[in-house]
C-alpha cells in the first residue's frame, strides 16, 4: 500500500470520526424531539365530536367579552385594523322590515364538511377527527383560497412578522390561521374555550361547548331540547357550531 | 412551398432597448416580491377582506391568455388549417412564456413564497389548485414538445398527436382556472359553472389579441414583410372571440337578474360599485369589447395596421379590466351570512370592502408580464420561431387553400 493510500485511508477514518461525533448530539436531539411529541398524549379520536352552541338571546349587544377572552388566550392583539386577524367578532345582525335585531359571536363553524379543506391545495387545512379544523403552519404556503372558500370569513392571514406569540399557539407572517376551538386546552384534557369562559364570567352564560358525540353532554342535551340552527344552514356543511335565537 | 423560419438578428438598438426595457420590469417586479416577502403583505393593499389583489388580476390573466394563445398552433394541427401552420411555433412559445410570467407572479405572491417545494410535495387531491398544479406542469411539458415537433422534422409524425394533447389540455387548463373561482360557494360572485366555459371563451380572446399585438410588432420592428391575409383572416377570428365573451358576460348577468338573492350584487356591479361599476362598463365592456369590434370591422379602420393592433392593445387591456372586476370586485362585495339582514362587525361584514393597490403589488403584475415578454423577445432571437416572411403571396404559396 503507498504512502498516498495510507494517508487518504487515515483521512476518510477522520472525516467518519468527525461526522459521527458531530451527528450524535443532533441525533439525541431529534430522538428527544420525537419523544417529546409522545408527551403530548394521545392524538384526537373520533369517538369525540367538539361542538359549540350560542343562545343569542342570552348574547349581549355590544358586549365583547369572548373576543377579548380569545384574543387573550390566543396571543392575538386585539387591533380590528382590515389587516388584523381576528379569530372570533361580534357580528350585529338586524332586519330591515321588522327591526328584529340580535348580536352572535361569529368565528371558524368547524364544518363537518369544511370548504377551506376542499381547495386548500397542500393538504395544510385539515379537520381533526374530533372534529376541530385547523391549519398546519408548516405546510400552509399562504395563497388564501381557503379564505375566498370559507362561507364565514372565519380566516385571517397573517399580513406582518408576529412578535410576542404565545408558546402554546404558534403563529406566523404568511400564513392563515382561525379559531381553533382553544386545541391547546382540549389537548391538554380541559373542556371549556376561552371565548365561553370568558361568556359565563361576564354573566351572560351564552355559549355552550362539549362533546356533540355524548348524549349526555349538557351542549346535547340542550340540543336535543331546544331549536337550534347553523347559519347558512342551506350550504349542508353540518357546523360544529350552532345557534339558537337566529 | 417550405416557409423558411429564421431567428431575428437581434442586434438592433431597438432589440435591446426592449429586452433591456423588459429586464429593468422584470427586476423591480422581483424586488417588489422581496420587499413583500420581507415585510408581509402589509405592504400591499390586499387585507382580509380582499385577499387577492393585483396581482392576481395579473396571473389570471397572464394564465388564461397562456392557454389561449395555443390556439393558432391548435387551429393549424388540430382542425388541419395549413394557413395557420407558419403561425404556429410563435403561438406555442407565447403559450410557455405567458403561463411562466403568470405563474412567476402567482407564486411570488404566496404569503409562503419559500414553500413552493411544500406546494410541489403535498397534494390535496380534491383542490383544483392542485389540479392546477399538474396541468401547469403538464402543459409546459405539452408545449415544449410541441415546439419541438414543429421545428425538428425528425420527430414531425408527432405533430399532430402532440398538438391534439395540447389542445384538449389546455382546454382542462383553463376550465381549472375557470373553476377556482367556479367551485367557490361562499362568494356571489363566483359559485357558477359558467364560470369554466367563459374562461375559456376569454382564453380565446385574450390569447389572440395577444399574439396579434406580439406578431405584428415583431415583424414591424424586425422589417419583416407581413402580408394583409394573416391580419385579416386573424383581426376577423379575434372579432368572433369578443362577441363570444360579451355573450358568456350577458349570459352570466342575465342568470343573475332572474335570482333575487343576487340582485344587490348586480346592483353593485352594474350599477353602484364605483371602480367596479366604472371598470366594468368602460374598461370590459367599452374599451374591451366594442371599441375594439367597431375598429376591427368597421370599413373606415379594419384594414388599419394600427386600428387593428389598437383594438389588440383594448381588448388586453379590457381583459385585465374584467379580471379586476371578476376578481377583486367579487370580493369587495360583502359576504352574506344572513341574507336580507343588515350585519356589521369589527370584521367589516355588511360593507363593502376598499382595496387600492400599492406599488409593490402592481410592480410584481407587471414583473410577470415583463418575464413573458423577455422570454418571447429573447426565444426568437436564439431560435427559429418566425418565419422570414409572412406576406400574401408566401402565406398563399405555403399552404392549399384551405
Amino acid at each position: 500500500m503507498s504512502d498516498f493510500d495510507t494517508y487518504r485511508r487515515r483521512f476518510m477514518g477522520g472525516v467518519l470520526g468527525v461526522a459521527a461525533t458531530a451527528a450524535l448530539p443532533a441525533g439525541v436531539l431529534f430522538w428527544q424531539t420525537a419523544q417529546g411529541e409522545v408527551k403530548d398524549g394521545p392524538p384526537a379520536s373520533d369517538k369525540v365530536r367538539w361542538g359549540m352552541l350560542v343562545d343569542t338571546t342570552k348574547c349581549g349587544t355590544g358586549c365583547d367579552a369572548c373576543v377579548r377572552g380569545c384574543d387573550q388566550e390566543n396571543g392575538l392583539s386585539g387591533d380590528t385594523s382590515p389587516t388584523s386577524p381576528q379569530w372570533i367578532r361580534k357580528v350585529q345582525v338586524s332586519n330591515p322590515r321588522t327591526g328584529y335585531s340580535f348580536s352572535l359571536p361569529m368565528m371558524c363553524q368547524h364544518c363537518e364538511e369544511p370548504p377551506c379543506v376542499d381547495v386548500c391545495p397542500t393538504g395544510a387545512s385539515f379537520k381533526r377527527a374530533d372534529g376541530i379544523v385547523l391549519v398546519d403552519r408548516h405546510l400552509c404556503i399562504g395563497c388564501r383560497y381557503c379564505m375566498m372558500a370559507c362561507p364565514y370569513k372565519a380566516r385571517s392571514f397573517i399580513h406582518q412578522p408576529v412578535t410576542d406569540q404565545l408558546a402554546e399557539v404558534p403563529r406566523g407572517i404568511g400564513c392563515v390561521e382561525s379559531c381553533t376551538f382553544c386545541v391547546q386546552r382540549i389537548d391538554a384534557g380541559k373542556q371549556t374555550t376561552a371565548c365561553q369562559d370568558a361568556c359565563n364570567a361576564e354573566g351572560h352564560q351564552a355559549i355552550y361547548f362539549g362533546n356533540l358525540k355524548d348524549p349526555d353532554s349538557e351542549i346535547s342535551r340542550r340540543l336535543a331540547s331546544y331549536r337550534s340552527q347553523e347559519v347558512l344552514a342551506s350550504l349542508n356543511l353540518h357546523t360544529g357550531v350552532r345557534y339558537e335565537g337566529i | 412551398m417550405q416557409t423558411v423560419f429564421r431567428e431575428l438578428e437581434g442586434k438592433s438598438s431597438t432589440y435591446y432597448g426592449l429586452l433591456g426595457g423588459l429586464g429593468l420590469l422584470a427586476l423591480l417586479g422581483l424586488f417588489a416580491a422581496y420587499q413583500m416577502e420581507h415585510h408581509g403583505h402589509i405592504i400591499t393593499g390586499m387585507t382580509n377582506q380582499v385577499v387577492w389583489g393585483i396581482p392576481h388580476v395579473f396571473a389570471v390573466f397572464l394564465i388564461v391568455a397562456a392557454s389561449g394563445v395555443l390556439n393558432v398552433a391548435s387551429i393549424a394541427t388540430v382542425f388541419g388549417k395549413q394557413f395557420y401552420k407558419p403561425l404556429a411555433p410563435l403561438s406555442a412559445l407565447l403559450a410557455i412564456a405567458l403561463l411562466a410570467g403568470g405563474l412567476m407572479v402567482l407564486m411570488l405572491d404566496l404569503g409562503r413564497a419559500d414553500r413552493l417545494i411544500v406546494a410541489m410535495t403535498h397534494y390535496n387531491f380534491k383542490s383544483v389548485f392542485a389540479w392546477n398544479v399538474f396541468l401547469y406542469t403538464g402543459f409546459f411539458t405539452l408545449s415544449a414538445i410541441y415546439i419541438w415537433t414543429m421545428m425538428d422534422r425528425k420527430v414531425a409524425a408527432f405533430n399532430k398527436p402532440v398538438g391534439f394533447a395540447a389542445f384538449f389540455w389546455r382546454l382542462s387548463l383553463t376550465t381549472g382556472t375557470g373553476s377556482i373561482f367556479g367551485f367557490l360557494v361562499a362568494r356571489q360572485a363566483y359559485d357558477t359553472a359558467l364560470l369554466a366555459p367563459m374562461f375559456i371563451i376569454m382564453s380565446f380572446c385574450y390569447g389572440l389579441a395577444v399574439y396579434l399585438l406580439v406578431l405584428m410588432a415583431a415583424y414591424s420592428w424586425s422589417k419583416r414583410p407581413l402580408g394583409d391575409l394573416v391580419i385579416r383572416r386573424l383581426k376577423n377570428l379575434l372579432g368572433v372571440f369578443i362577441a363570444a365573451v360579451l355573450y358568456f358576460v350577458a349570459v352570466y348577468h342575465l342568470t343573475n337578474f332572474y335570482f333575487t338573492r343576487q340582485h344587490e350584487f348586480e346592483r353593485f356591479i352594474l350599477l353602484d360599485g364605483g371602480i367596479y361599476t366604472l371598470l366594468f362598463w368602460i374598461g370590459q365592456i367599452l374599451l374591451g369589447g366594442v371599441v375594439p369590434l367597431i375598429l376591427l370591422y368597421a370599413p373606415a379602420t379594419r384594414q388599419s395596421r394600427s386600428a387593428i393592433a389598437s383594438a389588440c392593445l383594448l381588448v388586453v387591456l379590457g381583459g385585465l379590466a374584467q379580471m379586476y372586476v371578476t376578481i377583486i370586485g367579487g370580493q369587495a362585495f360583502p359576504l352574506q351570512m344572513f341574507p336580507g339582514m343588515i350585519e356589521s362587525s369589527s370584521f367589516f361584514d355588511g360593507v363593502i370592502h376598499p382595496y387600492v393597490p400599492s406599488l409593490p403589488e402592481t410592480l410584481l403584475g407587471l414583473g410577470g408580464v415583463a418575464v413573458a415578454g423577455a422570454m418571447v423577445v429573447f426565444a426568437i432571437k436564439i431560435l427559429r420561431f418566425l418565419p422570414e416572411s409572412l406576406d400574401d403571396p408566401a402565406v398563399t404559396l405555403s399552404h392549399k387553400a384551405d
